[in-house]
């Protein structure tokens, strides 16, 4: 047993978790089996059995049960499990269509029926069933209460509200600049920006997924495996002095992480070129603003020239394309930071300092 | 007997005089029904049947709404209790807890509010996979995406008003990133650019996070910011577009279907 939960703690740690979560996702796309009835049992099963055997471990137990986490468990289940009932509809039509039978929905929108009773009825079963569920949840779980605010005693670790920690989380990549403010206003607008940017006009109205492949996959990657993921990790794994805690392990409040962390600007002077920093900052930083500039302004001009994505500039027209393409750039540059953290300890791409400019 | 008292009730005068139309019996009553009540008119009087399947909306924008109406009338009882002052805010929250009857308002106030932003991302990504945010629609996502903005805002200025340590330093965290707002915050790239006769036009005493939290650290002008955003300006606005969004729902032409 012991050995088992050191190796999920070790497999907890970021650079094996978001891989092997980057492994799942892709299986999940490729699969079908995933989201038949059968496959969906078994998840839950194996989910909750993971999470209920988890219970036993006292230091899992005292994270998870936090009044303020409870919602947070529930969410991961709430979400597994609309994920894997869209997926099974949009499946389900896929099927239907490659039979040459009508969509689900189709075979029922011509039907137009009274409003009363049937559709006031459900609701009104819904309001019931959820204050049957809000009462419960309220009377048997406590609304969390700590110690008089004291601006003097910071706790640690000190965390955002819940809905707020994938963002928290990110701080460990990125300044606040970029993760706290124009990388979630990039997600507003990137949101916002969707229906504008997808031209695809099937699957107006219906499940589906072949129909949608890429765009289906491009959501599910941004809402599932960068924020959900990160949201688990920064509410369930990270413990005092933001450090990494895999979920069976104690809270050290004196475990130190060394952070040897290097810039691009160090690793292109020195460690290629061997002559050390220039003075200038605009010349120290040259390679890393170069290399910015080109995967912001020059990348998406390349791509235009493969096959694949030349398929959607024809489609989508320059605007639509350029708009898409930088918001998809955006949302990769999280990833790819995180991996040339794990992989070279590289701290900043471009770092200036004095103007608080770190990339 | 339970026959006789029921009619007796609905051919009252008093229950003739609210409900016009009594328990619909035909379709021309199941119309004026729909009509006839203020609230039953956000619906129209026919629907799809392939819209309001369970099944393919999840009740999941109607959950929402019905968690932003908990939250209004749990949030009204709690505002009789509470006094956003440093010196009253927790004692008062503490009393809450031990002296009011029913004790459960705070729970349902705090959960419901949990509970709303999780059904606001679950609504947000059925309309997606249903591809309902195409046209005739976009508009109505971007409504959508403003209150999935209110939402986490609602959410974000209530942790604070407990004033607990839970509460202060979560805002404390939260609103340390407006400090590194471009050109807005003391510590955001290019600020240090905006100079009027050698002096910091943006300095920790004007930046973004000033005027966020009313001061240069989280203190009593933050807690009334916070509260009056809470109780009344977010939830006017979010309350406003509520109403555009299901007005829009029925003039693009209802719960979206296939062609
Ligand atoms: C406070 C938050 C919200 C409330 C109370 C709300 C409420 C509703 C309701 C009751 C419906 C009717 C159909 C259904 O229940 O699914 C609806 C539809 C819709 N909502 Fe929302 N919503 C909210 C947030 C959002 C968000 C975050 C988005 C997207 C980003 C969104 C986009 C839409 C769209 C496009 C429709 C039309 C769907 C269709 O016709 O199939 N809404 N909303």
């Amino acid at each position: 047993m012991d050995f088992v939960k050191h190796a999920i703690n070790v497999l907890a740690y970021p650079y094996w978790s978001f891989t092997l979560v980057l492994i799942a996702f892709g299986f999940m796309l490729w699969s079908k089996g995933l989201w038949s009835k059968r496959g969906g049992l078994i998840l839950l099963a194996a989910g909750t059995l993971f999470f209920l055997v988890s219970l036993l471990d006292p230091n899992f137990y005292l994270i998870v049960a936090k009044a303020d986490n409870v919602p947070i468990v529930m969410m991961v289940f709430l979400v597994g499990f609309f994920v894997w009932f869209a997926m099974h509809k949009a499946i389900e039509n896929d099927v239907r269509v490659s039979r040459g039978e009508p969509l689900f929905e189709k075979t029922e929108v011509e039907d137009r029926i009274f409003t009363w009773p049937d559709l006031v009825f459900s609701e009104f079963i819904c309001m019931v069933v959820l204050t049957v569920v809000m009462v419960v949840w309220s009377i048997a779980l406590r609304a969390p209460l700590e110690e008089p605010a004291n601006p003097a005693l910071a706790p640690n670790p000190s965390k955002a509200p819940w809905y707020f920690l994938g963002l928290q989380e990110m701080l460990v990549y990125f300044d606040p600049w970029l993760a706290g403010v124009l990388l979630p206003g990039l997600i507003i607008v990137g949101l916002m920006a969707i229906p504008y940017i997808d031209t695809n006009p099937k699957g107006n109205g219906y499940f589906s997924f072949r129909e949608r492949r890429v765009e289906i996959g491009l959501f599910l990657f941004g809402w599932l495996v960068l924020w959900s993921q990160m949201i688990v990790i920064g509410t369930f794994l990270r413990g005092p002095n933001w450090n990494f805690f895999g979920p069976y392990e104690f809270w050290d409040q004196n475990k130190v992480e060394a952070l040897v962390n290097v810039d691009l600007s160090e690793y292109f002077w020195i460690k290629l070129l061997h002559i050390g920093l220039p003075g200038n900052w605009f010349l120290r930083e040259l390679p890393g603003i170069l290399l910015i500039a080109f995967y912001f302004f020059v990348l998406p001009v390349l791509l235009k020239r493969t096959r694949w994505f030349k398929k959607y500039y024809d489609k989508m027209g320059p605007a639509r394309y350029y708009v898409g393409a930088t918001l998809f750039l955006f949302m990769m540059l999280l990833p790819i930071k995180m991996y040339c953290r794990w992989l070279f300890n590289l701290k900043y791409f471009v770092h200036v300092q004095e103007y608080f400019f770190n990339i | 007997m339970i026959e006789n008292l029921s009619k007796s009730i609905t051919k009252s005068q008093i229950w003739k005089s609210i409900f016009r139309v009594g328990i619909p019996t035909d379709n021309r009553k199941r119309a004026l029904a729909m009509l006839g009540n203020v609230v039953l008119h956000l619906h129209p009087i026919k629907v799809k049947k392939s819209g309001i399947r369970m099944s393919y909306t999840w009740c999941m924008g109607g959950t929402a709404f019905f968690l932003f109406l908990v939250e209004t009338i749990t949030g009204l009882l709690l505002m009789f209790y509470y006094r956003p002052t440093v010196e009253y805010a927790f004692v008062d929250i503490v009393d809450l807890r031990e002296a009011a009857a029913f004790g459960i308002m705070r729970e349902l106030h705090r959960w419901g509010a949990h509970a709303m932003v999780i059904a606001v991302w679950l609504h947000m990504f059925r309309v997606f996979m249903t591809g309902s945010y195409k046209p005739p629609r976009e508009f109505n996502w971007n409504v959508g995406v403003i209150l999935l903005v209110l939402t986490l805002l609602l959410s974000f200025t209530g942790y604070l008003l407990p004033w607990d340590q839970l509460a202060i330093w979560a805002i404390t965290v939260g609103s340390n990133m407006a400090r590194a707002t471009p050109l807005l915050g003391n510590e955001g790239p290019g600020a240090a650019f905006l100079k009027l006769g050698g002096q910091r036009l943006i300095h920790a005493g004007s930046d973004a996070r000033f005027a966020l939290i009313g001061g240069r650290t989280i203190g009593g002008a933050t807690l009334i910011r916070f509260y009056v955003l809470h109780c009344v300006g977010i939830p006017l606005v979010a309350a406003f577009l509520i109403a555009v969004h299901f007005w829009r729902v029925r003039k693009d032409g209802g719960i979206s279907g296939p062609m």
